[in-house]
């Protein structure tokens, strides 16, 4: 039976739970902190003296952490590839721009476990030798704002952050950042760029790697906020048990957020993997089905980003015989297990873990059309592909819920569309306005056609009464 | 800016210090590093690699001299690395090449570094079609005004759509509207319909002349360049913008609407408004100028020049040019009947009572001329010291564009100007009976109308009417340096000629050239009349130019021997 598995969730929505310092205590906040600030070095199996540090990085590759920001990158890796010779100074930054339409995840922990946040924080700061923090959120959440900065004060005051944090020696300074309302300033070196106090612009890679040259040309790590409290989880019950939640290569847990034509949106936090998207959208214990008997039409899994799943879409699965051979299997998109391998096998992505159901009620070309109207909103217009061809997009689709579509629309949405991915564009912004074109298209052509041929019909026909010489 | 010294110089290359690659299955042997924008060493680039394959990769954000933005996106290209085989070594194919990895995705030749075996692909279908995308992309609300746009016939978006484009849009929505005609300083104007954002602009304000004055406002496809607002985009290098923007978007207003570019004849010159000597390009038409450039030389000015000397040019056409030969009395002598007068006044002229004042606006072949007359009639000699503002980006206090020279071949006192006192005191005194001025208005630099009007002889030579020439005996009109052939010793030492691009005024004549005739009929001796016939004698006889030619100054200039 699936069913939610609440860590990161565990305790917030209790009754009685409220974001304060004592609360968290009492709910054995800061526990974590303080053991590790208490490990000492440690020789390994292979007959290393491993830091206090070094053995913090251990667990968290050891527990196979992937990214809950978007790319699902391995937590552990992003951490290995941090310059740490450079002789400058290591930067911390939580990503919590969560923008991503259909995500209200990370707000959550914000809003309701704020020193959960803090201490995930301080545990990574620590483990990777960084002594000033900045938290980048969202311009729209001056609540979340507010109540971070309270929790950073009471944090302070007790010793869980500032100066000589626990009477350890060590210190972290914890800043709050507020974005100004753009969704690219979620994309990690954009957001370094407006944390610098400029436009964010994504920075091109090479040279501008995060880990190498990245706040103030100083390393960094970029992080999510549920990122980095899984990262407490994992130091907490030890890498090797973390990864025993979830799937191989799907660790651990993942909060997913619901939302569109169900019954119960909301958000699930579920072992990656232990859940299929049928579980997520009809079983009772998360979506509990289509409101108002209606039928599946197509499923958005992972931010508006992804490429969509149309009803009834059968995927090819790689999977391994008892034997040990790899075959391919054909499922039915409901059936992919929900976690980060699976749904970028079926030529999609989990992404942010926000699944958006449409029901056969929607017109999928005004869902087009919002979704490119958002991107064409947001591009940064730094690169020309994406600055040029998101616009274009969301106006060719505007003019096709507005009566003056043609039938040939769905192939020259195509073509632009196919213009702007696949490493054309300085960041992954050009992916995501490029592939929700390109699937819908794809995948629900009639439509666009079937639009795009009843406005030419109707245009001729008012045309020709038009042209009818009035009766005298 | 600091103005540092070119690539690395091939002969100087170690083995390690270079790297193999292949653009479109040629092998290319490049150096490891190469001097970024700001000189310093930094692995060398795709874009680099092809370049010196003689390969063209078409770009529009990237520039040498600036810091790299990738945003333009013209200049993706395909590429490869070599595969490695389980003992890290490559794996080659039986006829002994390296066995490519094809990478799945392009990237952009600017930003991307080359390692060793790196195949590179410039002309693959897959980037012929990623060209021709970036290439619509930039078309759609481009508001295609060509026939009115001063860009067209150097613009680099006209170039690519002929070469890499295609012919028909299929862009049927409503073009994105900006403004037009946006008055962004006093020197500036811009077409935001017309720009394409490549920030080639703003880095260049920001990050060479440290002036962060436009940026970008808006978003997306409505991204617009703007100056800070209430704020000019105003500083002494504005116009270098014009000629890095790659389209019509900025144009000078001195220059927009007055000239279609390709009417345009362009001699390559040199900057006379200060002692830097920035490289430049005349473009003229039918003997107008109309417009100065900066030409790129590292040694000098880079790629740029500043906004002051880049218009300091239209005294050039002014009418009230001195045009004709006049001597006191006889009106209109023309050149022969002068420099006889002249001449003769010279050679009977007392060792010692003849004094010269030469500009140090006048070319090293002119001023070697007039060092012989001087030391022929043992005259005193200096020259006028001319000072203002300067920057640490290329302006120098020094606005004599040949001062180094003048101070070489001895005709300026040291400090320049030191002697003027002394011939002031001469002619007061009767001892100084006759006067030499070139280029030069002396009366303000305290030899006044009163002493002028003291001398048996002024001979003056000049462009343009002043006080001094007012008093002259003798008045030989001159020609500016756009008007004739010579060479100027800038600050740095470095000697740079120029040829000539316009023709000068009436009877105006190249000064080195009517001197050679004076300085023959003076001494008795036969002086070269051709510059380089003077110029290789001046390089044969004065230490400091010693093994110097003047075909080998070639056209970014020597040093002079230090
Ligand atoms: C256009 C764009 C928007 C993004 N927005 C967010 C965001 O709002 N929150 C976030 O955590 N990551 C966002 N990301 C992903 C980040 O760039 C980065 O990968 C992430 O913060 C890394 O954290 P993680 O490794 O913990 O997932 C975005 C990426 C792109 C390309
Ligand atoms: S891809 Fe889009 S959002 Fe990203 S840098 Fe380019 S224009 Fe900006
Ligand atoms: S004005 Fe010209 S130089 Fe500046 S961004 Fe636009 S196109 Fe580039
Ligand atoms: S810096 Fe000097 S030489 Fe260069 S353009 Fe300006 S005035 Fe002319
Ligand atoms: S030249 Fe513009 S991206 Fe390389």
């Amino acid at each position: 039976m699936p069913a939610e598995y609440r860590l990161i969730l565990k305790h917030l929505d209790e009754p009685g739970y409220e974001p304060t310092l004592a609360c968290y205590l009492r709910h054995g906040g800061y526990s974590v902190l303080r053991r590790i600030l208490a490990l000492e070095p440690k020789v390994s199996p292979e007959g290393k003296t491993l830091s206090p540090q070094e053995q913090l990085r251990q667990e968290v590759s050891l527990s196979g952490l992937r990214g809950r920001g978007g790319a699902g990158f391995s937590t552990g890796i992003k951490w290995s590839l941090v310059d740490r010779k450079s002789g400058k100074p290591i930067y911390l930054i939580c990503n919590a721009d969560e923008s991503e339409p259909g995500t209200f995840k990370d707000r959550q922990i914000i809003h309701k476990d704020p020193h959960q946040l803090l201490e995930g924080m301080v545990v990574s700061a620590y483990a990777n030798d960084v002594h000033l923090a900045y938290i980048y959120i969202r311009g729209e959440f001056p609540q979340g704002a507010k109540v971070l900065n309270q929790a950073i004060s009471e944090a302070k005051a007790a010793g869980y952050l500032g100066k000589n944090i626990l009477g350890s020696g060590y210190d972290l300074e914890i800043y709050v950042h507020r974005g100004a309302g753009a969704y690219i300033c979620g994309e990690e070196t954009g957001l370094i760029e407006s944390l610098e106090g400029k436009r964010p612009y994504p920075r091109i890679k090479p040279p501008y790697f995060p880990a190498v040259l990245g706040l103030y040309q100083c390393p960094t790590i970029v992080n999510n906020v549920e990122t980095l409290c899984a990262v407490k989880h994992v130091i907490e019950m030890g890498g090797a048990e973390y990864a025993k939640l979830g799937t191989p290569n799907n660790t651990g847990t993942r909060i997913v957020s619901l939302s569109g034509c169900v019954w119960r949106p909301g958000y699930y936090e579920i072992e990656v993997g232990k859940a299929t998207l049928r579980d997520l959208i009809f079983d009772p214990a998360f979506g509990g089905g289509l409101r108002d008997g209606r039928k599946l039409k197509a499923i958005i899994p992972g931010g508006v980003s992804a490429k969509v799943f149309k009803a009834g879409e059968k995927v090819k699965l790689k999977a391994r015989n008892a034997d040990g051979r790899e075959v391919e299997q054909e499922v039915d998109v409901l059936d992919l297990p929900y976690d980060f391998t699976s749904l970028i096998a079926a030529g999609s992505m989990s992404g942010s873990s926000a699944i958006i159901v449409l029901d056969d009620s929607v017109d999928i070309v005004e869902a087009l059309a919002n979704i490119s109207e958002f991107f064409a909103h947001e591009s940064c217009g730094q690169c020309t592909p994406c600055r040029e061809g998101s616009l274009w997009m969301a106006k060719a689709l505007h003019r096709m819920t507005h009566g003056e579509g043609r039938a040939m629309d769905a192939d020259y949405l195509a073509r632009i569309a196919d213009n702007i991915p696949g490493g054309r564009t300085i960041c992954a912004f050009g992916e995501a306005c490029s592939w929700p074109v390109q699937s819908f298209v794809a995948k629900f052509k009639e439509e666009f056609v079937a639009k795009g041929k009843a406005d030419e019909e109707r245009r001729s026909a008012s045309r020709q009464a038009a042209d009818v010489p009035s009766a005298p | 800016m600091a103005i540092t010294s070119s690539p690395t110089d091939p002969a100087k290359v170690s083995p390690a210090d270079v790297l193999t690659v292949t653009v479109n299955g040629r092998p290319i042997t490049v150096p490891r590093t190469q001097p970024d924008w700001e000189g310093r060493m930094v692995p060398t680039t795709m874009i680099q690699a092809c370049e010196a394959a003689g390969v063209t990769v078409p770009h529009y954000c990237y520039h040498p001299r600036l810091p790299v933005a990738g945003n333009c996106r013209m200049c993706l290209v395909e590429y490869g690395v070599p595969a490695l085989g389980p003992d890290r070594q490559p794996l080659r194919n039986p006829d002994g090449s390296l066995i490519i990895n094809k990478s799945p995705r392009p990237a952009i030749a600017c930003a991307t570094p080359v390692s060793a075996g790196m195949a590179i692909y410039t002309d693959t279908p897959n980037v012929r079609a990623m060209r021709e995308g970036v290439l619509e992309f930039l078309l759609i609300n481009h508001p295609l005004d060509c026939p009115i746009c001063d860009q067209a016939g150097e613009c680099k978006l006209q170039e690519y759509s002929l070469e890499y484009g295609q012919a028909a849009s299929r862009f049927v929505e409503t073009k994105v509207h900006k403004p037009k005609a946006v008055d962004l300083g006093p020197r500036i104007m811009l077409d935001d319909e017309r720009c394409i954002l490549c920030t080639r602009c703003i880095r260049f304000t920001r990050d060479v002349v440290k002036d962060d004055a436009l940026g970008i406002v808006n978003r997306g496809s409505y991204n617009t360049i703007a100056a800070y607002p209430g704020r000019q985009f105003d500083n002494n290098y504005t116009l270098n913008t014009v000629d890095i923007c790659p389209v019509g978007a900025l144009t000078s207003k001195d220059f927009r609407f007055k000239m279609r570019v390709w009417f345009l004849k362009e001699t390559k010159s040199v900057c006379t408004s200060c002692a830097r000597g920035c490289n430049t390009l005349i473009g003229s038409r039918e003997n107008v100028i109309y417009r100065l450039t900066p030409r790129d030389n590292p040694e000098v000015n880079q790629s740029w020049m500043c906004d002051f000397g880049r218009l300091n040019y239209k005294w050039i056409g002014r009418e009230d040019r001195l045009r004709e030969v006049r001597a006191r009395g006889s009106g209109n002598t023309g050149w022969t009947g002068a420099l006889g007068e002249i001449a003769r006044r010279l050679r009977a002229a007392p060792q010692g009572c003849v004094a010269l004042i030469a500009s140090a606006r006048l070319t090293n072949e002119e001023l070697y001329l007039l060092g012989l007359l001087a030391r022929h009639l043992g005259a005193m000699t200096d020259s006028i010291p001319r000072t203002g503002d300067f920057d640490h980006i290329l302006v120098q206090a020094d606005k004599n564009p040949n001062s180094a020279g003048a101070r070489l071949l001895g005709l300026a006192a040291e400090p320049m100007g030191s002697r003027l006192p002394a011939i002031a005191d001469g002619i007061r005194a009767g001892a100084i009976r006759t006067l030499l001025v070139f280029g030069e208005d002396v009366t303000s630099r305290g030899v006044n109308a009163d002493l002028l009007a003291r001398l048996e002889t002024l001979v003056v030579s000049d462009v343009l009417p002043n006080p001094t020439t007012a008093a002259a005996h003798f008045l030989l009109p001159g020609c500016a340096a756009a008007e004739k052939r010579g060479s100027f010793t800038n600050f740095q030492g470095r000697v740079q000629r120029f040829p000539k691009a316009v023709e000068p005024p009436g009877d105006a004549r190249p000064e080195a050239e009517f001197l050679a005739d004076l300085v023959t009929a003076v001494t008795g001796q036969k002086w070269p009349t051709s510059i380089e016939g003077l110029f290789n004698h001046m390089a044969s006889s004065v230490p400091a130019f010693a093994g110097l030619t003047w075909a080998a100054l070639g056209d970014l200039g020597r040093s002079v021997a230090t």
